[in-house]
């Protein structure tokens, strides 16, 4: 099983991944594993955009007004990205076990 | 609902297929271009270049490029390279004659290369009776060099047939034998496989062992060809519609863009990236890419109850068998296609399209059928 996404971890996009904007959110394409995953809605992609700068996935998550049970629609999304080696842990990511 | 959004169109394809010349040392009996000679009229190396860079520009991720066998191209690698270099990726499906060992270790360089070699029996018999006397020993040749070479997971791109549809087990063991891939894909009736249809189109029975193999085998690629199989039971893994000018299309060796590779006809022509918007307005504009996506009518598939699974099946199938477009896909799997497809074999008119003149060399296979509207 794929470890799922910490949301106090920091995450960029691997730098082999390219995301081309579409009327309907977005399309994230990774050139080494050839994996193509859908993003469903503009903010969805304002998430994922967020993330190379943020602290941490909650933080990415805030800045774009995700909150509540609406979250686990992005998790579902960003834990899909993970799985496919999309996203990769960020070298200056807070420890998890920390907070 | 995802699936509407994309059937409504894209802002530029996911899947492009880009065949670089009709020329082809190869005369498969099904190939769906009738490829043979090149045509005076193909894009040059820079007409080609400024294909990819409207194609960087519009973030098509990789192009699947193919035939004819594209390799013959002198220019080949330099269009290749030009693409990597652009951000492009590229997938290209070859019948192996050039690669060689020097052409392997090439190509192993690059995280933005994939290649195919298209193998249409799991022996030699059976694969040389399609692509004919010798290929079976070439595509071997070239899978030893890019072993040997270290290229990774290639693919193995097979065509199914009523022939090597008893194989399936053979071909999965070559592949991993190879540490390959293998890609499945549908026999269409396009190009000289309009004359071939008949005898190598997979029967009922086949079509669904071929089905229950598949839906076990999740790694198993099948670039989304059999949806029509769909309606057998859950849905085969891929997006499950015709793509044709809404997620896919095709740019020919002359820089025509058509709906789908598997769709090489007037009817189905759009534009060309020699027109003055190139093919971003092909893409985006053409009346033909517009139309393809308006909802489309399930027609006579109406009534049936596989409808929302199988979508109706293949334009490219029913067009070039000379079915309607908003009707049965001549291999339903509920055979909903037969009397249809029995009236138009006993017509003494047939009501199919012609494919064309071709770029067939003037050999074996001929194209005697006379144009005649598909729709009558």
């Amino acid at each position: 099983m794929a470890t799922a996404i910490d949301l106090a971890a920091a995450y960029r996009l691997h730098p082999n991944v390219a995301v081309r904007p579409e009327p309907f959110g977005a399309l994230v394409y990774h050139y080494g594993n050839r994996k193509l995953v859908f993003l469903k809605s503009p903010r969805m992609v304002a998430v994922v955009k967020a993330l190379d700068a943020a602290p941490s996935v909650r933080a990415a998550l805030e800045t774009n007004g995700v909150a509540g049970k609406n979250t686990d629609r992005y998790l579902v999304a960003l834990n899909s990205l993970l799985a496919s080696d999309m996203l990769v842990p960020s070298e200056t990511a807070e420890v998890s076990h920390a907070g | 609902m995802l699936v509407d959004q994309l059937k409504a169109g894209l802002d530029a394809p996911i899947c492009l297929t880009w065949e670089l010349t009709y020329a082809c040392n190869l005369a498969c009996i099904h190939c769906l271009s009738s490829s043979g000679r090149r045509d005076p009229h193909e894009l040059s190396t820079e007409e080609c270049k400024a294909v990819i860079d409207e194609l960087a520009r519009l973030q098509v991720f990789y192009v699947n490029i193919g035939g004819g066998e594209p390799t013959i191209r002198s220019d080949f690698f330099e269009i290749v390279d030009y693409a990597v270099a652009h951000g492009v990726g590229v997938k290209f499906s070859t019948n192996g004659s050039r690669i060689d060992a020097a052409a392997a270790e090439r190509l192993s360089g690059s995280d933005y290369i994939d290649i195919q070699i298209s193998l249409d029996g799991a022996d030699r018999e059976t694969n040389d009776a399609v692509r004919g006397d010798g290929s079976w020993d070439t595509a071997i040749t070239a899978m030893n060099h890019l072993r040997d070479a270290g290229f990774g997971e290639f693919k193995i791109s097979v065509v199914m047939t009523r022939h090597n549809i008893p194989q399936l087990d053979a071909f999965e063991a070559l592949a991993a034998e190879y540490g390959a891939e293998l890609r499945l894909t549908r026999l269409r009736p396009s190009g000289r496989g309009a004359d071939t249809w008949d005898q190598l189109h997979p029967t009922n029975a086949q079509q669904r062992d071929l089905y229950n193999w598949i839906i076990t085998r999740p790694k198993v690629l099948t670039g989304d060809s059999f949806f029509h199989l769909s309606a057998l039971g859950e849905s085969l893994p891929g997006l499950n519609l015709c793509g044709a000018g809404r997620i896919v299309c095709l740019i020919d060796p002359v820089g025509e863009v058509y709906a789908c590779p598997f769709m090489l006809h007037d009817e189905f022509k759009a534009g060309s990236v020699r027109d003055a918007g190139g093919f971003t307005a092909v893409w985006r504009e053409s009346e033909l890419f517009t139309s393809l996506r308006e909802p489309q009518s399930p027609g006579a598939c109406g009534s049936c109850g596989s409808y929302d699974a199988c979508q109706g099946g293949c334009m490219a199938a029913k067009f070039f068998t000379g079915l309607p477009l908003d009707g049965p896909d001549p291999e339903c799997v509920w055979g909903n296609a037969d009397d249809e497809l029995a009236r138009i074999a006993a017509a003494t008119d047939p009501a199919k399209p012609s494919p064309g003149p071709g770029h067939s060399k003037p050999t074996p296979v001929s194209l005697g059928r006379k144009p005649v509207d598909a729709y009558s």
